[in-house]
């Protein structure tokens, strides 16, 4: 027992451990880096680096083999291999001072890495001049939201996450007045007019009986990873009151508005839209400025004026975000990442990351462990140099 | 003499870079010089003439040297102003690079109709350009990446042509026998047709022939607008707005609603028609006034505009150049014979070298107000110095020639790598929103290229143990202790450099995109060379390699950083693919293939290396 204690113990520690886990770190990232051109970065992503194991799909049989472990599985081997080593050979010594504070640092590193993956969250803020907005949305997630608009100032909204779709369920809320039952559901879909798809049998034609639905089709597609497409998902939902159905809607990214009905003297919307994340903050697009290099189409410099107002009051103020220059917000970050609609629509990144600040700990360790340990060596030698030649002049 | 050998080889080289000092020969009577100087807007910058003609000729031909159907020599501004000012002249001019067989067939000319075989004039090509742009299209609505080396180079002969048009454009009237004598003539019309076009305007009675006239001259004006290159008309004084320096056929457009050609119109055209007459008093005298009347109002870009000019007549990087290749052979030479002497020559002349790069890297810096690595030209240039850098270091430590004979031969690959990457045009470019920002320039660009430095140092230090430790006997005990330590430390420094550098890069995303690490090609990249260098190190420490293996691995790290630094650009995904070349891919693989074989080299037993069997 103790033996096979210590095996363990002195595997995790061993130095050969690092340099195969490093070799094959570096084949896993560079064989993800070729696979980038046919996949994309955010497919790789998720079939290199955030998983256990890389699979490999037999061509033609669809059974997937693991072939090479993945980066979670690497990357956690090498932490503990890290951990273990620091543990295992830590003395407090000036001598060793330096690696054991550039090692801790690249610990950090990883950490840093592995709380971003679990905590960051990134959203979008898409704003016209002069409009404004509380919320940012999500790239990929969509939610399906039930709205009771009957109030001019304020709307009741209950919203059912893109996770929970797939399921299909039936919900039920002290909110809303009926049932919503989840008939149909897509990941990604495209709409076509009714009467063309079924001139053209392009799709099995699920019927809604309400709204914009009645006219449209929903055509599947394949879920796409590349990074400048987004999936449309589309679904059927049926609306169950006391006294039976109330109808079928159709809901899809692509339809732009809500589809609005009456029920029992209250109006209601329903739409199927990007997932928002509310600030307790607003903002207001002043102005949104895109210079070019003279004579040139070369962009020189984005900015987008902001006016930014608390809901508590507590800040009212005109923010620039520039390039480069990003806004830090409570806890969120806003970054200028593009424009529209002829220099007159801004998108912001808004990115929420606890963890930020990790990494520039762990540079400044990395960087002052590695030049103490790399400037002793240094000293040593110019030591023993000068130890030699005066050693030949006597 | 082998004494003095170090001294007279120091003084040689200074006279010749001495000599590329000198004021750049004007052709008189005609001071090309001052011609060269005038500046205009091109491409977001105020820039002189003498880098318009020079970086358009590496543009259309790849080199700057021009050669007239007669057999005469002409320099870059020379060329220019036949091109600007005598298009009969430079239509025949065979500056239009044409490599591919397929491309020729397409424009009807054969090989041997051309200058060395690749070289056409635009005479040649005229008659089949119409077929040229048609396919030029067809190309260009292909992907990128998947497009046929036909496809490619119809699209840059295209680019070649088009080029060539909008110089052409840009100071003379289209279908025009004398612009000048045009324009002296309209001068007095033009009120005249401009009232009748108020008039028109107004309801009355107005002269339609007139009217006519003047349609046709906007339509040639337009032409000039749209197609003309350079913008060579500063707003109005008063008006420091960059924005707003116009092209010939701007100012001209306007001319025809002010009634009044605008002065510097007419100064080009003058110019033009001094040239071509050969009245050189003329043509100066335009040129200096151009001089006085910008002096006052851009002075520093004036100032730059000069400073430009003598700098591209320098060429500083060509004589470093030369330099290095020098310093390179005395250096191996000092393995051979006259240790001390040829040693001490190749050292002079590498620390001269790296003077003229250090002058032309600075310059660089100080004309784009940059630090000194903006895109991959410049990044060529500055792994080349940093390199430099610590093999003079190096050699001031050991004295065995290795620094210098390492030196000689990273100076030399990176400025013959810089050269190719200068063929696109200007290097002097303008920064796009996302990198503009000198902190971020400053701190990681120049940490992670100084980490390339250093690894290609490593490598080549590597290769010189193993090529000498194989094929000569000269690899002693000390030497190859020597070379182990240099090795060992400058990957030391290389890790040091691309570990900072790498995460510095990640801090800079975080800022400026919101994502610290993206697993963009590039990033991954910059990772791989810092993994490489963490086994390397682990390897050694842990007693998996000795000397040789961990020469071998330090080859590697040659392959490792030339896939870092220019294979993720040839993927052609992500946001740093900024200098898409897939000419460059065939060179990598080449020089990815040579590393391989050294370190097959370096895996033969201990008997066949000729230093080491008298050991074993």
């Amino acid at each position: 027992m103790k033996d096979s204690l210590l095996a363990l113990r002195s595997f995790f520690v061993s130095i050969r451990l690092t340099v195969v886990l490093l070799v094959l770190s570096m084949l896993l990232v560079f064989v993800a880096t070729l696979d980038q051109v046919n996949l994309g970065i955010w497919a790789v992503q998720e079939k290199y680096f955030r998983s256990l194991m890389v699979y490999w799909t037999i061509p033609g049989g669809g059974l997937a083999i693991p072939v090479f472990p993945g980066g979670y599985l690497i990357g956690g081997l090498l932490l503990a291999n890290l951990i273990c080593a620091h543990i295992y050979r830590f003395k407090l010594t000036w001598r060793k001072a330096g690696l054991q504070m550039a090692h801790a640092g690249i610990i950090l590193l990883l950490l840093g890495e592995l709380f971003t993956g679990l905590w960051q969250r990134e959203s979008f803020l898409r704003m016209d001049q002069g409009e404004t907005k509380s919320f940012s949305e999500s790239f990929h997630a969509v939610e399906l939201v039930i709205m009771d608009t009957t109030e001019p100032d304020s709307n009741r909204v209950v919203a059912i996450p893109e996770a929970a779709l797939a399921d299909r369920p039936a919900v039920q809320h002290p909110n809303l007045p009926f049932r919503v039952q989840i008939k149909t559901y897509y990941p990604n879909a495209t709409l076509q007019m009714r009467a063309q798809a079924v001139a053209e049998a392009t799709a099995s034609v699920a019927v809604a009986t309400m709204g914009a639905g009645t006219q449209l089709a929903m055509i599947p597609l394949p879920i796409t990873y590349k990074h400048n497409e987004r999936n449309t998902p589309a679904l059927l939902l049926e609306l169950s009151g006391t006294e039976g159905s109330l109808g079928t809607w159709m809901a899809s990214v692509q339809l732009g508005a809500p589809q609005s009905f009456t029920h029992q003297g209250r109006t209601w919307e329903i739409a199927l839209r990007p997932k928002r994340y509310y600030h307790p903050f607003a903002m207001t697009l002043m102005k949104f400025s895109h210079d070019k290099y003279p004579g040139t189409e070369i962009p020189r410099n984005f900015s987008s004026m902001v006016r930014l107002r608390s809901d508590d009051g507590q800040d009212d103020r005109e923010v620039l975000i520039l390039m480069n220059t990003p806004l830090r917000h409570r806890g969120q970050t806003f970054y200028q990442a593009g424009f529209d609609n002829n220099d007159t629509t801004t998108i912001l990144q808004v990115v929420r990351n606890p963890s930020w600040l990790l990494p520039y700990i762990s540079c400044v360790m990395m960087f002052v462990g590695l030049l103490l340990q790399f400037g002793q060596g240094l000293a040593g030698y110019f030591r023993r140099r000068k130890g030699l030649s005066t050693a030949a002049a006597s | 003499m082998k004494k003095y050998l170090p001294l007279i080889v120091l003084a040689l080289a200074l006279i010749y870079l001495g000599s590329t000092l000198r004021e750049p020969e004007s052709r008189p009577p005609f001071d090309l010089t001052a011609f060269g100087r005038v500046p205009v807007l091109l491409n977001g910058r105020i820039k002189p003439l003498d880098t318009v003609a020079r970086t358009s000729l590496l543009t259309l031909q790849g080199r700057q040297k021009v050669v007239t159907p007669d057999g005469s020599r002409l320099s870059p501004g020379e060329w220019l102003a036949d091109v600007l000012f005598y298009p009969e002249k430079a239509d025949t001019y065979r500056h239009f690079l044409i490599e591919n067989g397929e491309v020729l067939d397409l424009l009807g000319l054969r090989p041997e109709d051309g200058d060395g075989g690749k070289r056409f004039a635009y005479l040649q090509l005229r008659a089949k350009a119409p077929e040229l742009e048609r396919q030029g299209r067809l190309a260009e609505a292909v992907e990128t990446p998947l497009r046929t080396p036909f496809q490619r180079q119809v699209i840059t002969v295209r680019t070649r042509v088009i080029l060539f048009l909008r110089l052409k454009a840009s100071v003379l009237l289209p279908d025009s026998a004398d612009t000048h004598a045009e324009l002296l003539a309209l001068q007095k019309e033009l009120p005249l047709g401009t009232a009748a076009m108020q008039a028109q305007g107004r309801g009355e009675p107005h002269d339609a022939e007139r009217i006519k006239t003047m349609r046709t001259l906007a339509n040639r004006f337009a032409y000039m607008e749209q197609l003309g290159y350079l913008r060579a008309v500063p707003p109005e004084p008063g008006n420091g707005d960059p924005t707003q320096w116009a092209t010939l056929g701007g100012v001209m457009q306007e001319s025809l609603l002010s009634g009044k050609i605008h002065p510097r119109a007419l100064a080009y055209a003058s110019m033009g028609d001094a040239w071509r007459k050969g009245e050189a008093e003329r043509f100066n005298g335009i040129t200096r006034q151009f001089h006085d009347e910008l002096e006052g109002r851009y002075a520093s870009a004036m100032r730059k505009s000069d400073v430009e000019a003598r700098f591209n007549a320098a060429g500083p990087f060509y004589s470093s150049m030369v330099l290095y290749v020098i310093a390179f052979l005395f250096g191996v030479g000092s393995w051979l014979t006259w240790a001390d002497s040829l040693r001490r020559s190749a050292l002079f002349l590498l620390t001269l070298a790296f003077v003229a790069s250090t002058v032309g890297i600075f310059t660089r810096m100080w004309l784009e107000g940059r630090p000194p690595v903006t895109n991959l030209y410049s990044s060529a240039l500055f792994v080349g110095w940093g390199a430099v850098l610590i093999c003079l270091v190096l050699e001031r430590l050991h004295r065995n020639g290795v620094g210098s004979v390492a030196g000689g031969m990273i100076g030399l690959a990176t400025l013959v790598i810089a050269h190719h990457l200068s063929m696109t045009g200007d290097t002097l470019e303008m920064m796009r929103a996302v990198l503009d920002s000198n902190f971020w320039l400053a701190t990681h660009v120049v940490v992670i290229t100084v980490g390339y430095s250093a690894t290609y140092l490593a490598g080549f230090l590597a290769i010189i143990y193993i090529l000498r430790g194989v094929f000569t006997r000269s690899l002693d005990r000390a030497t190859s202790d020597a070379l182990m330590r240099m090795v060992y430390g400058v990957v030391c420094f290389a890790t040091l450099f691309s570990l900072t550098g790498t995460v510095l890069g990640g801090i800079w995303a975080d800022q400026s995109w919101g994502r610290f690490w993206g697993w963009d090609p590039k990033e991954n990249g910059a990772l791989i060379i810092v993994i490489w260098s963490a086994v390397m190190l682990h390897a050694r420490l842990g007693g998996l390699v000795k000397e040789r293996g961990f020469m071998g691995m330090a080859v590697f790290g040659n392959i490792v950083t030339s896939w870092s630094w220019f294979g993720t650009n040839m993927l052609g995904v992500g946001l740093h693919s900024y200098g898409f070349m897939d000419s460059a891919f065939f060179a990598l693989v080449v020089f990815v293939g040579s590393q391989l074989a050294i370190i097959a080299i370096s895996a033969l037993p201990l008997d066949r290396w000729r230093s080491f069997k008298a050991m074993v």
